[in-house]
């Protein structure tokens, strides 16, 4: 609008030739306005459709892409430590800056949904993530009171337990133990006092830190020897475990919260946790669309195949295609001679054949699946007229259910209208008098079919098969009601991500992989046939 | 009986909402639960005492389980559910992801011998987030007119040299994964052990490769009854409430084996956010009482989960209970923290097995 005044203000030579309207204004520009301020309207009269299909269709399959990447459930719960994590180098244990980061952030308050989802989501990739996260929530908090403590028990889970301090405490009164470690025999013999026999199965922090100290303090290798001997030598057990605390002394006070975590769960020392952690720490991955690829990153980010027992998503699109091309060609065997018969029978025989056509279009999905369990059950109708007309004997019952055949079966019926429609559609406007005149011209019926009949009818079959096609590549219910164990289509297991296992990411993931199916099939489709000839009606 | 309870239910709400009529107190609650017989006994045991005492109005609505639609409600910030009825796995894993109100679990009454609640509901069924209900099983039953001697144990289930014919289970390898390896002789209470290891995932796979040809794979509980009613199988796992209901109410000739049962509970929780989620934890600790629970039973054959209601259950219903001493001989109890830690890798193990 602004600019429809402007080109009037400065005229140029050769407008001033062009065609003008009464106001003065060249006609081309008042052309322009008019068609302007019509496309407006009709956009205005678009816009509510536009409106609603950007919101319920473009916006939705927008979101399902970015999910199938989205990864921010690590970087949301523990973002230090993530961030930590890039720089290490894979090889050793992390760093003990990156287990203070993990213990902090981890135990820290109001973070729980985080660190929930942040199991869950590390457990899609390696099983036992879930609790690990679990269990290491809970322990953290107790480890930032006292990571000496923690590490001891974490380097030897004696260090919990009520015998060794049982055996340690009586221990505390012979001077032999006083002499070698003097304020942990103090500490003991407090702790006695105000424990009455055993009511705390473990000493507190304090005695655990004294005892350390005096364990890892240096030139006090004779008083060890000292109470080794005075607890009857390394056979007995607690005098083996002060031997090898004390020998890894420095390392535990060098990194005390590794040893801790690695008693919350011996898998905080395995690498190949962490690797886990690091690899699905970036805020976007692929790893989702790996994985609907039966493909995996392994511990050194190289991209390869998932372990066989799991393979199963390739395999799944390609029997996905090879049913959905069933299907239809199924569907065009069957819909072609009903098709073809609708379209030649005169008006008052052919509408009641179309609502016999219709009729199960109007019936609910589930009706008509469970129907034909009803028809295909080992002890259904069609076995039990089998069997009276002796085809088949008792024990030799046609398994026709619970297996790819009633899946087959189930779907050719419930897409079968979505081929006749489009068939009779075309074949209506083909007119009878081609046909005679190839009769005319010496071609035999059979001649005259297929070279200008079936020709005509090819627009009906491309959009038939695009409908049914599209249709069965994305069935769901029918798979899961008459599918058994082998008659499940890619799309039950989108399901199965939504509705079981939560995993929103994977079944993205698919749902886009078929997507990019379905647009690969289409062009394949505009390329071979050529989209313009396809006529729905 | 029951059009008299009925009318008097009905009598009591219309009561109800005459003595309520005009007060803010009346909500409406929207609960969520299993449909089919299981909700049914609810509406009885439950939703009609409580319309009659609070004169709520109560929306009773159905779904298959898992946490799909709590989760997207919750995200989406439209919470229209007040209370679900939870497996246990979803109710901890919805608690882990916070997508479930933290339940003041203390505010739970007494039992009606005294006992403080804490004691009186059997253990592992309170949590965070969620208030057991019922102990439910999966079973195993057989069509006693097609078989001529009468399998005992659950390794008979998978001998199909003595017992032949097709058998039914469920489409998940919970539950089957287990059954599997106590029919190979793994003792209950070291099955989860022995499925933690690779070795022992294997062994449960090898003893169901030697019925799978023979199996049907049902997904709703409702399917199995029937399955056996039209002769697809010869035996079939399913839960023991649909069996029930197959064999009192309709009469059917099915016999149930308890041996090796894999049983579980249900629980009530309440989405975050939810729109009346006081009312719904007035609910909860309402519907949990000593008495209602107990009267549960009397629709459903599923046991209540505390102790002081088991005296309460009536003599018709004590030998249908999974919890009967006569049932609980080998039982185990599903391990909601297995399977919240490996359920998903085990799932897709168990596609490709299938799909293979």
């Amino acid at each position: 609008m602004v600019d429809a005044a402007a080109p009037s203000s400065a005229p140029t030579a050769s407008s001033t030739r062009d065609l003008v309207t009464a106001d003065g204004t060249p006609l081309k520009v008042a052309l322009a306005r008019a068609t302007r301020l019509s496309k407006l309207r009709a956009f205005l009269l678009v816009a509510p459709l536009l409106l609603f299909i950007l919101v319920s269709f473009i916006f939705p399959i927008v979101q399902m892409l970015w999910r199938s990447i989205d990864n921010p459930e690590v970087t949301d719960a523990i973002p230090r430590t993530a961030a930590l994590l890039e720089d290490w180098n894979g090889e050793d244990l992390p760093s003990e800056q990156v287990y203070a980061a993990l213990i902090e952030e981890i135990s820290a308050d109001g973070m729980r949904q985080e660190i929930g989802r942040m199991g869950a989501r590390l457990n899609y990739e390696d099983g036992g993530f879930r609790s690990l996260i679990n269990k290491t929530q809970r322990g953290a908090g107790e480890i930032s009171e006292s990571p000496i403590q923690y590490a001891m028990i974490g380097f030897d889970e004696a260090w919990e337990k009520q015998d060794t301090w049982a055996e340690l405490d009586a221990l505390a009164e012979s001077p032999g133990f006083a002499a070698a470690f003097p304020a942990t025999a103090e500490k003991l013999r407090a702790w006695e006092t105000g424990n009455s026999p055993f009511a705390e199965k473990t000493p507190g922090a304090d005695v655990y830190e004294t005892l350390f100290e005096e364990l890892s303090g240096s030139g006090n290798s004779t008083d060890i020897a000292q109470v080794v001997s005075l607890l009857g030598g390394t056979d007995n057990p607690i005098a083996d475990l002060i031997q090898r605390t004390a020998a890894n002394a420095a390392e535990i006070k060098d990194r005390p919260l590794r040893f801790a975590l690695g008693g919350v769960d011996k898998d905080w020392n395995d690498t190949a946790t962490w690797k886990v952690i690091k690899a699905v720490s970036p805020p976007v991955t692929m790893s989702y669309y790996l994985n609907a690829l039966d493909r995996t990153y392994d511990a050194n980010g190289n991209i390869v195949m998932q372990p066989e027992w799991k393979q199963i998503y390739v395999d799944l699109f390609l029997k996905t295609i090879y049913v959905s091309l069933g299907v239809t060609l199924c569907c065009i065997v069957l819909a072609y001679p009903i098709a073809h018969l609708l379209a030649i029978l005169p008006a008052k025989h052919s509408n009641l054949l179309l609502i016999l056509v219709l009729l199960p279009f109007w019936t609910s999905l589930l009706v008509r699946t469970t129907s034909w369990i009803v028809l295909l059950q080992s002890q259904g109708v069609v076995n039990d007229v089998l069997f009276f007309l002796g085809i088949v004997t008792d024990e030799s019952r046609l398994q026709l259910i619970y297996n790819m055949t009633g899946t087959v079966i189930a779907m050719t019926h419930i897409l079968l209208p979505f081929m006749v429609l489009p068939l009779y559609s075309v074949m209506k406007t083909i007119s009878p008098s081609y046909l005679r005149a190839a009769r005319s011209l010496g071609a035999n019926p059979l001649v005259a079919f297929v070279r200008v009949y079936v020709p005509q009818t090819v627009p009906g079959i491309g959009a038939g098969s695009i409908l049914v096609f599209i249709l069965a590549i994305g069935y769901y219910i029918t798979p899961a009601l008459v599918g058994g164990q082998d008659g499940q289509l890619i799309s039950n297991f989108i399901a199965y991500h939504m509705q079981r296992s939560l995993n929103w990411g994977m079944a993205a993931a698919l749902g886009t992989v078929l997507l990019a199916g379905v647009l690969a099939m289409y062009w394949l489709y505009d390329r071979l046939v050529g989209i313009d000839n396809m006529k729905l009606g | 009986m029951k059009t008299l309870l009925k009318s008097v239910s009905m009598a009591a709400l219309g009561f109800a909402m005459l003595g309520t009529a005009g007060t803010a107190s009346a909500e409406t609650l929207t609960i969520v639960s299993w449909g089919g017989a299981y909700t049914k006994s609810q509406v009885e045991a439950y939703h009609k005492p409580w319309i009659a005492k609070t004169g709520d109005t109560i929306n009773s609505e159905d779904y298959n389980g898992g946490l799909a639609e709590v989760r997207a409600q919750v995200e989406a910030g439209n919470v229209t559910w007040d209370l679900v009825d939870f497996e246990l796995s979803d109710a901890v894993r919805g608690c882990d992801e916070g997508i479930l109100e933290i339940l003041p679990i203390n505010e739970l009454p007494a039992g009606d011998d005294g006992t403080p609640a804490v004691e009186d509901f059997i253990s592992g069924t309170l949590h965070e987030c969620s208030v057991g209900e019922i102990v439910w099983s999966t079973v195993y039953a057989y069509d006693t007119t097609k078989l001529s001697s009468a399998p005992t144990t659950i390794a008979d289930f998978f001998n199909l040299q003595d017992f032949p014919g097709k058998r039914g289970m469920r489409k998940t390898p919970k539950a089957n994964l287990e059954m599997a390896l106590m029919a190979d002789g793994v003792p209950a209470d070291e099955v989860y052990e022995t499925l933690s290891t690779q070795a022992g995932v294997e062994r449960a796979f090898a003893k169901l490769d030697t019925i799978k040809d023979e199996t049907i794979w049902w997904e709703a509980g409702a399917q199995p009854p029937q399955l056996l009613a039209d002769g697809e199988v010869v035996m079939t796992t399913a839960y023991n409430g649909r069996l029930f209901n197959a064999i009192v109410t309709e009469g059917k000739p099915f016999e149930i084996v308890w041996d090796g049962q894999v049983w579980d509970i249900d629980l009530w929780a309440i989405p975050k956010g939810a729109p009346n989620k006081d009312r719904a934890w007035e609910f909860i600790k309402f519907a949990t009482d000593t008495t209602r629970l107990a009267d549960q039973s009397n629709y459903i054959s599923y046991g209540p989960v505390r102790k002081s209601s088991f005296a309460k259950v009536t003599p018709e219903m004590q030998p249908h209970m999974p919890t009967a001493p006569d049932n609980f001989k080998n039982p185990l109890q599903n391990d909601f923290e297995f399977w919240a830690d490996y359920g998903d890798e085990l799932n897709e193990r168990f596609n490709a097995w299938l799909a293979s």
